[in-house]
């Protein structure tokens, strides 16, 4: 499994694009994908909430389990995936791409998001 | 991760070759699945799943006096099993607490005309029945064996299992009933094959020696491959069991209920002879289900699209009248579902304005009568 280059990594499993158009897009990894198992159901915040780095936004239910979806950052939310609400599985099939969750207007960012090596390193130790 | 060693099964290498995600289960380091769950659960509904199930808990009860230990022991009519037949039967406390539920396969009689059973138990409960039967054999004229380690146990499901073991097998698999098991050499390994398992499916489950394990898993898997057989891990085995409205062990059946609270009252065998381990407390509780009804287990079907757990609150009017003991995303159905005991004034089918508390939200559900799903004979 590889981790695009592009992308910053939180330590909870989520992904972070750089800014475009002033906001940047959120996802989870394929590593937290991959351990979930077919997600079914995901609640994601709405557009205009605001988020906080490292609390709890949205849930992921898989099959076997419910999962917290934590922000990476603190922002505004901008848009959603209404595909990903629509159909869940996209979450397991495109994690990096159609799967993405939501997008956010960045107003701080934690120091300790990791690099995708980083992040690599990170799940496999 | 616990610090205490996981056991493996004789199939652990190939579970691991096949890229299994594997979890830790009563002790056991057992798969989880090996690709999509869903997938394997669709396999086993439509063609053929392979499973590992090494992981149950096999007790060898033989002697004169067998039958008459296992009639005390359990709350079935085990004396009445002819040999090649099975039975679903439980094992309770002297309280009437179910303690497991188990399958007695009663075997060809011994070469000195012994009657010869197999009890098969959970893997969570394989030590409890283990002691439970030894401590029960004091008195009768009998033996009881832990063959755990004796037996590893593959099971083939789905509507092609009949094809695919044909292709390995003489057995005449045509006369074998479900619940029955016959002796038999499949891909020339020899195996108790019987009809039974655990998905709501026609299918199969193969005891043989550990030795011959992966073999036999090699050979179902290449007589498997035109009809779409695929390896399969626990965690589909248990929406397929969900659908199939089949009780497990911690979820609808634990030490806190009687086989009549669990709406089974019909496994307990009041008119066999001699007594048995809870008769006392199981006639009581028969009573009481009668005067009394005890909560109802019942289907839940989602209208939404999130999953009721073990353990949440089944809600009508604002009161809690149940509990969910399992629930997941049913793929047949496309929803989520769940089997829960509930107040009997909200457990006929279609009962209106019952929900399920997911997280501090009350769902809409529908109550329907279980199974969620049967198969076309």
């Amino acid at each position: 499994m590889s981790n695009p280059q592009q992308l910053r990594y939180s330590k909870e499993h989520e992904w972070l694009s750089g800014a475009e158009d002033g906001a940047s897009t959120v996802g989870i990894t394929e590593h937290a994908a991959n351990a979930l198992g077919d997600v079914v159901f995901v609640q994601l915040p709405e557009v205009g909430d605001s988020v906080s780095a490292g609390e709890t936004c949205g849930e992921l239910e898989s099959t076997k389990s419910v999962s917290d979806l934590y922000s990476p950052v603190s922002g505004e939310v901008t848009e959603v995936n209404e595909d990903v609400v629509n159909d869940p599985s996209l979450v397991n099939s495109a994690p990096f791409e159609g799967g993405w969750l939501f997008k956010v207007r960045i107003t701080d960012e934690p120091a300790d998001l990791l690099s995708a090596d980083e992040y690599t390193a990170f799940t496999a130790g | 991760m616990s610090s205490t060693e996981l056991r493996r099964t004789a199939l652990d290498a190939t579970h691991r070759a096949l890229g299994a995600t594997m979890t830790d289960f009563a002790g056991w380091d057992m798969p989880l699945r090996y690709g999509s769950e869903r997938d394997e659960h669709v396999a086993v509904r439509t063609r053929a799943g392979l499973f590992d199930l090494s992981h149950m808990g096999e007790i060898t009860v033989t002697g004169p006096a067998a039958a008459d230990l296992l009639n005390f022991a359990l709350v079935g009519n085990i004396g009445s099993v002819k040999p090649g037949r099975a039975r679903y039967t439980m094992i309770c406390r002297e309280d009437g607490g179910i303690l497991d539920d188990l399958i007695v396969y009663r075997l060809a009689d011994t070469e000195a005309g012994a009657p010869h059973y197999m009890v098969v138990a959970n893997a969570s409960n394989a030590q409890v029945v283990l002691d439970a039967l030894t401590e029960r054999a004091a008195g009768f004229d009998a033996e009881v064996r832990d063959d755990r380690d004796a037996y590893a146990l593959l099971a083939v499901q789905g509507p092609e299992s009949p094809a695919i073991l044909k292709s390995l097998t003489d057995a005449d698999l045509d006369g074998l009933k479900y619940y029955a098991g016959l002796p038999g050499t499949v891909a020339g390994v020899p195996a108790l094959i019987a009809r039974t398992g655990y998905t709501g499916e026609d299918g199969f489950e193969l005891f043989v020696k550990p030795e011959h394990a992966v073999e036999l898993w090699r050979a179902l898997t290449r007589a498997g491959e035109g009809a779409g057989l695929v390896p399969c891990g626990l965690s589909c085995r248990d929406t397929l069991r969900l659908e199939a409205g089949m009780p497990l062990y911690g979820h609808e059946l634990t030490t806190a209920l009687t086989p009549f609270d669990a709406g089974l009252g019909r496994v307990v065998k009041f008119e066999k002879e001699g007594d048995f381990v809870g008769r006392a407390a199981l006639t009581e509780a028969a009573e009481r289900a009668a005067s009394k009804p005890p909560r109802v287990l019942v289907g839940l079907v989602a209208e939404g699209r999130r999953v009721p757990r073990a353990g949440y609150p089944v809600v009508a009017g604002g009161e809690v009248i149940g509990e969910v003991t399992s629930g997941a995303p049913s793929p047949t159905l496309g929803k989520p579902i769940a089997m829960a005991y509930v107040d009997p004034a909200h457990a006929a089918p279609g009962t209106p304005g019952v929900g399920v508390d997911i997280r501090g939200s009350h769902e809409p559900y529908e109550v329907v009568a279980l199974p969620f799903y049967k198969r076309q004979k």
